[in-house]
């Protein structure tokens, strides 16, 4: 059965991959502006622009054209970045762990968060303590993370500055990296005064990112846990002479955490979609960052590879959502 | 909406005031030209920087200050709310309209619209929304009807799968069959029957939908990728705060709150209006 579903998804999602190629391809090609025009000096001669186009297989028709990009993408080829003259592929491996670690910090701290106020809230329902955590994560919910990390960027860079509001690391610092994952690497090399560093960058872009993220736990979570409260099982614990904070942590919390889990599965590839405009906000040099420039250089190759990247980690995220669920809920392990 | 009705059943406080701000903001926004002191555009070295009112140093007829050009703060908010309303407006009906009629067709009809529509609603889920509009307003090239396209053709999905889901358990209902039984046609029930009672829904979304659409339009502003740049946008504004934080942090702080407060707004009012007319709720 478990198998059988995994199947289905896998083909889903290809499916899935294959037309977010095809919409980003015709969204590119529809482009007015000539991305070969741009290349060249003014003054070019019709040759010379000929020869780029045959070189970068503008010539052909726009089905070959999607074909022949399409083929190459699978193979690992996603051609050369028009504004940087460098491979996409590693231009985007590049930047790419930047923008993981962000969503990973913002994803653990939107989870500390969220699940501390949903027990504190399910700990002290129907007192004044819920309602200021339902008012609290009802007005952190509507307000998006761009707002958030202007709201910090005010708050922890000009009120009180405590932490940095640009930029991924402190620029005079020697870096000993041999990957990208500085976050990883500095805890590896015991390089905790470059980890602290990093943690400083990024705190204000991953709080903004959390926020949202941390309201929507809260609410399932509480409304979860309120549930299972009630169960006799639990009243059971109570009887035994647990208290409601060791209830919650023990029995209550394992089997209410199932709605929040599939949510934050999906929930999590709207954090990752958040990064791109928050990575700007704050100067930070992840994917998202990238993503814009090449927007704004119109570099078409660049685009492309971005955009499917983050397609692909979409979708990959929801598969291993789907399967946590199947694995975890009892009734789809047996059924 | 008739008015009468509405104030013999009262409005709950959270209607109250988030209309309020909705209107306050939307009339200044029409009646721009009369109340802004100032003209939005207008350059004044001399007068660069003038902090709020109620600072040493603020000019009078300049009550939020200046930003580093001189231009009038106050008037620069007013003028670019035209631009937040415009779009607000425009995006979200236009997003509304596709996805509801989407929505309903998969939802009442299934099989293979179904099918179609959901693997297309799929393929938009995987974009990332703020990647995606970027791309398209680049695309179409920067401008007021770009960024209303952008918008409706991104999120037309938000209408599509609340309504679709909607549709469905409305289409398993008794009254449903009944009308079929009374020999009404499919698309008759669905305009007639289903319709009515997905609207609810459609007005909650609607509202916060138009917040959603003065974010992004703030967005696009902000990265220089919205209308032209000489127009005041409220994401202009703020990238121009952004810039100059610690010289004029009112540059920053107005806007902001502006946009929040405009946003908190159209939600908090879609959610008071779904609780008013969802016969369950209320």
């Amino acid at each position: 059965m478990l198998l059988q579903r995994f199947f289905v998804r896998l083909v889903t999602m290809l499916v899935t991959l294959f037309g977010v190629a095809v919409v980003v391809f015709v969204v590119i090609r529809v482009a007015p502006g000539d991305p070969i025009a741009m290349m060249l000096p003014p003054g070019a001669s019709n040759d010379d622009v000929a020869r780029l186009r045959a070189l970068y297989g503008l010539d052909k028709s726009i089905v070959q054209q999607f074909f022949i990009w399409l083929g190459g993408v699978l193979h690992g080829d996603f051609g050369n970045s028009i504004s940087l003259r460098q491979d996409v592929l590693g231009l985007v491996f590049n930047r790419l762990p930047a923008t993981l670690e962000l969503a990973t910090v913002a994803l653990l701290m939107a989870v500390a968060i969220g699940v501390s106020a949903a027990i504190l809230g399910a700990r002290s329902r129907d007192t004044a303590v819920e309602a200021g955590i339902d008012i609290a994560s009802g007005a952190t919910l509507s307000i998006p993370d761009f707002l958030w990390g202007l709201v910090l960027i005010l708050l922890f860079g000009v009120l009180v500055p405590v932490f940095d509001i640009s930029g991924r690391v402190s620029p005079q610092l020697d870096l000993p990296f041999v990957t990208q994952f500085y976050l990883v690497e500095s805890i590896l090399r015991l390089r905790f005064d470059l980890t602290w560093d990093l943690l400083k960058h990024m705190l204000m872009p991953a709080i903004a990112l959390a926020l949202p993220l941390a309201a929507i736990i809260a609410q399932l979570l509480k409304q979860s846990l309120k549930e299972v409260l009630d169960l006799d099982y639990v009243v059971l614990a109570r009887v035994k002479g647990f208290s409601e904070t060791q209830v919650i942590l023990r029995e209550a919390l394992k089997n209410a955490a199932l709605p929040t889990l599939t949510l934050v599965g999906v929930q999590f590839t709207f954090l990752i979609g958040g990064t791109v405009i928050v990575e700007r906000l704050f100067s930070y040099e992840g994917l998202g960052n990238m993503a814009i420039d090449a927007v704004i250089n119109r570099d078409l190759p660049l685009i492309q590879g971005i955009v499917l990247v983050f397609a692909l980690l979409f979708v990959l995220i929801n598969l291993v959502v789907d399967m946590m669920y199947a694995l975890l809920n009892p009734r789809l392990r047996h059924g | 909406m008739d008015e009468a009705r509405i104030s013999r059943r009262g409005l709950s406080p959270r209607l109250w005031l988030a209309g309020g701000w909705l209107l306050l903001a939307l009339l200044a926004a029409i009646f721009a030209p009369l109340i802004a002191t100032q003209d939005p555009l207008a350059q004044d070295l001399m007068l660069e920087r003038l902090p709020p009112f109620w600072l040493d140093g603020a000019e009078p007829g300049y009550w939020l200050g200046t930003d580093s050009l001189g231009r009038d703060l106050l008037s620069r908010l007013i003028f670019g709310g035209r631009i937040a309303f415009i779009v607000a407006f425009a995006a979200a009906s236009a997003a509304c309209l596709i996805g509801s009629a989407l929505g309903l067709i998969a939802g009442y009809f299934g099989g293979w619209a179904d099918r179609i529509i959901s693997r297309v609603v799929d393929v938009w889920m995987a974009f990332p929304p703020v990647l995606f509009a970027i791309l398209l307003v680049a695309v179409l090239g920067t401008g007021l009807s770009s960024v209303i396209i952008a918008i409706a053709v991104i999120d037309w999905t938000r209408f599509c799968r609340v309504i679709r889901a909607e549709a469905m358990s409305q289409a398993r209902m008794d009254y449903v069959e009944s009308a079929r039984i009374a020999g009404y046609g499919r698309t008759g029930i669905m305009l007639r029957e289903v319709l009515p009672n997905v609207l609810p829904s459609v007005v909650a979304l609607l509202s916060l939908e138009m917040g959603i659409a003065v974010i992004v339009e703030a967005i696009l502003s902000f990265v220089n990728l919205s209308i032209s740049t000489d127009d005041p946008t409220w994401g202009g504004i703020i990238a121009e705060g952004r810039l100059s934080i610690h010289q004029a942090w009112w540059v920053l702080v107005f806007p902001l709150a502006t946009l929040i407060l405009t946003v908190l707004s159209f939600s908090q009012f879609g959610e008071g209006l779904k609780t008013r007319f969802d016969p369950v709720l209320r």
